[in-house]
């Protein structure tokens, strides 16, 4: 596992590998979120530093390395786009990895989890997906959703619910 | 700790996508590192997250850009800090009674917090932020078998009970439990006999106030 290799000997092949796949969709998302060309690239340099800073950190039971860079990514731009503070979110982690709390699960549980997301979100309908990337992928919030598409916020809610349900029902086949 | 109450499903969808403001994760990361449940739930939230940055298009990345940052790192190196994240130490033991996420903003223990009476019954400690928002955040200490006066939210309203309880028309709020009200709901918490009820708040806008009893609630949520 590339990520593996950065944590145990900083291998920079593995993590030339890393960036060449992540890179382009960090940046991608940045911009999709409002970023211009240039900020996007800035932003790719701090997540990505942070990855190599972090790889040690990693913990596969707690979910795949898209998800654990997404975080990254998401905690950059609350910081540094948002204007806001990531510092909850960093302490949670923290906690999290001091206290051994996610050890109860098991690395082959968080990758089949992850998988069941990802076929439960290629399903899902159109009108429920749109939303979930917008909130995702453009960072915008759910007020900002609802004027986009000229819906009441409550609808914008009650479309998250239940798109967030179906993903839920498609796991518990794991449980 | 049995928790009975816990984050709407859009809450914590807006927590995963980074969609609340300091004063509101705040409360939320509070409550995720009490409760096994909601953190399981939040993995599958960012998994979303993970399967989106995966499916995204690629952009173009300029051409020097990995070698810029194998620069920096190599320059941080030949300086001789080490940019490795340590791994984080595990938690201190000892009396603490506050959540590790919230310890920064109020300290380890409830014990030492400084009240400031707001109403017969209620004291209140305002928390500062470490970015502006428009939603506020503070401690709330409710006396035992105080009730607070009807009322309805003019936006989101969270509170986390640490110690203590209180009762509405939605149920019994103990520690861990987590009221995540939006600006429809309309309650009167009161406070059950014992102990005094120990919370923590953010609200979103100016929360509006039913009756004669408002003017006791204003200078409550310091608005
Ligand atoms: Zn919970
Ligand atoms: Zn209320």
């Amino acid at each position: 596992m590339l990520i593996a290799q950065v944590a145990l000997r900083q291998d920079r092949d593995a993590f030339k590998s890393l960036f060449q796949y992540f890179g382009p969709r960090v940046k991608s998302v940045m911009l999709r979120a409002g970023a211009d060309h240039e900020f996007a690239e800035d932003l790719v340099q701090e997540v990505m530093m942070t990855v190599w800073r972090k790889a040690r950190l990693y913990a596969p039971e707690r979910g795949p390395v898209s998800t654990w860079i997404y975080t990254i990514a998401r905690n950059a731009r609350i910081d540094r786009l948002r204007r806001a503070s990531s510092q909850p979110y960093l302490d949670l982690d923290e906690i999290e990895l001091a206290s051994g709390m996610a050890d109860g699960e098991d690395r082959a549980f968080a990758s089949q989890r992850a998988e069941h997301v990802a076929r439960a979100l290629d399903e899902l309908p159109d009108e429920q997906r749109r939303i979930i990337e917008y909130a995702y992928v453009h960072d915008m919030a759910q007020s900002e959703i609802a004027a986009k598409l000229e819906l009441p916020l409550g609808t914008v809610k009650s479309r998250m619910r239940l798109a967030y349900t179906k993903l839920k029902g498609k796991l518990e086949v794991l449980k | 700790m049995t928790i009975l109450h816990h984050l709407d499903q859009t809450t914590l969808l807006r927590y995963a996508s980074g969609d609340l403001d300091e004063a509101f994760s705040v409360v939320v990361a509070a409550h995720l590192a009490m409760c096994d449940e909601c953190r399981r739930e939040l993995r599958i939230a960012e998994d979303i997250g993970g399967r989106l940055l995966e499916e995204s298009e690629m952009a173009t990345v300029s051409d020097g850009a990995f070698s810029r940052i194998m620069c920096r790192i190599d320059e941080a190196e030949a300086s001789g800090e080490t940019i490795l994240a340590a791994p984080p130490i595990a938690l201190r033991g000892g009396k603490q009674d506050v959540p590790s996420t919230l310890q920064r903003y109020i300290g380890t223990r409830l014990a030492d917090i400084s009240w400031k009476t707001v109403a017969p019954g209620v004291r209140r400690h305002k928390i500062a932020l470490s970015t502006p928002t428009r939603s506020a955040l503070y401690m709330l200490k409710i006396e035992p078998g105080k009730a607070v006066p009807e009322h309805g939210h003019g936006g989101t309203e969270m509170t986390l009970i640490l110690s203590g309880a209180y009762r509405d028309a939605l149920g019994r709020f103990g520690p861990g439990d987590l009221a995540d009200l939006d600006e429809h709901v309309e309650h009167q918490p009161r406070v059950e006999p014992g102990e005094p009820c120990v919370c923590l708040v953010a609200t979103e806008a100016p929360t509006r106030f039913k009756g004669i009893f408002s003017r006791l609630l204003q200078p409550l949520v310091g608005i």
